[in-house]
């Protein structure tokens, strides 16, 4: 078979629309070997996996990356990725802490915790302490959060039944309508007439309403108007259990989403606490947070 | 802390909500624990290092179903769990 034949009879290539951005990042200004104590989360989640690098208490560096098919790899993974970057070995670091769905699977962690209370502590640091509830909106899950004014979680409900207001909800809305993920909040807004939101709360309802309301003549970027409210309202319904106060932080990818969000904040009349720092490692922060508290803590004990 | 165990789906809310400040020191001895005709129940270490009662993680996706036998249509006037834990510690959203 010449080369020409085997192309034209090769399956095309699929786009992979729900794919979004893994990221690399730390912190050039400062060198690593010169903190005293150096503590790492690594938050493997159901789509993503973190790991972040706390040094001193202050965050250093982090890599986010989608999540393999199994969890240990994917830990080791997430924190080679960073490590490669600045030249660090696991025995530069002093403490890991696990969290997420696949936390005790983490092999070289010292400790797990909760992704409930390594959320509010990563929210506390990024949006800072007059942060009240949080809404973490997860790969496969969706947790709403209230906290002290340290990051100490008060109450807390998450839904992990249902992939109603989850990032997967999400991504399988891009597929459908084959938009790169990262353009469905953008594109949302672009609509002459703002549509009602799809009337199933299930993703997989939702995408069959979704090709309905394509045959009837709406847009794509009305469809994904229409999602992007039925996610806001959803999850809004999941925060009204708990209360929503002042100081309201959203975490997790779909925070980096505004077609979501703008539509969170305009059904709660609240606007979200903005940050710089990565949405999606608010787990990991916090957890490699807690380990820095811990090694404090030990510290003194000692 | 409030911790709502539970989810809410097409047919609607179920949570049970344990008061963690209010189950630390239990004044029942963890009566929660036998009353549960389905042991839904467990004592942990929370992330805060208190001892407190759980809805085990099995359950929480279930309650709707597992609770049902001890809801008045199952012939109880009072629910098992709320009755044994003398701190009130425990709610049901349903």
């Amino acid at each position: 078979m010449n080369a020409e034949v085997a192309a034209a009879t090769a399956a095309p290539e699929k786009k992979e629309f729900w794919r979004w951005q893994e990221n690399t990042w730390f912190d050039e200004t400062k060198n690593w070997k010169d903190a005293k104590i150096i503590t790492c989360g690594i938050d493997v989640g159901s789509v993503s996996s973190q790991a972040v690098l706390v040094c001193d208490g202050e965050l250093y560096g982090y890599n986010s990356m989608r999540t393999g098919n199994n969890s240990p790899d994917s830990a080791k993974n997430a924190l080679q990725g960073i490590m490669d970057k600045i030249g660090m070995k696991l025995e530069d670091i002093n403490y890991v802490v696990g969290t997420g769905y696949g936390r005790v699977n983490v092999p070289f962690a010292h400790k797990a915790i909760t992704e409930i209370a390594c959320h509010a502590r990563g929210a506390n640091y990024m949006g800072g302490n007059k942060v009240r509830t949080i809404l973490d909106m997860g790969g496969q899950d969706c947790k709403a959060i209230h906290c002290d004014e340290k990051g100490k979680v008060t109450n807390f409900l998450m839904n992990d039944k249902c992939a109603a207001g989850t990032g997967r909800g999400m991504e399988v809305i891009s597929d459908l309508m084959q938009i790169p993920i990262a353009e469905l909040g953008p594109r949302s807004f672009d609509v002459e007439i703002e549509p009602e939101a799809v009337s199933s709360i299930c993703v997989v309802f939702a995408k069959s309403e979704a090709l309905g309301l394509l045959k009837a003549g709406y847009t794509k970027n009305m469809v994904i108007a229409a999602y992007c409210q039925a996610m806001a309202e959803r999850v809004v319904s999941l925060l009204e259990r708990i209360g929503v106060e002042e100081g309201f932080f959203i975490t997790g990818g779909i925070a980096k989403n505004p077609g979501v969000v703008k539509r969170i904040e305009r059904i709660l009349g609240i606007k979200a606490v903005d940050t710089k720092i990565d949405s999606q490692i608010a787990g990991a922060l916090g957890a490699a947070l807690f380990g820095y508290t811990l090694m404090q803590k030990q510290a003194k004990a000692a | 802390m409030i911790a709502n165990y539970g989810y809410k789906d097409g047919s609607g809310e179920y949570y049970i909500s344990i008061d963690t400040d209010k189950c630390i020191e239990c004044p029942a001895e963890r009566a929660c624990l036998t009353a549960c005709p389905k042991d839904m129940f467990e004592i942990i270490t929370d992330d805060y290092d208190d001892e407190v009662a759980w809805v085990k993680k099995e359950k929480t996706r279930t309650l709707a179903y597992d609770c049902t036998d001890c809801k008045p249509a199952g012939g109880h006037s009072a629910l098992p769990c709320t009755t044994a834990c003398t701190a009130g510690a425990i709610k049901h959203s349903w």
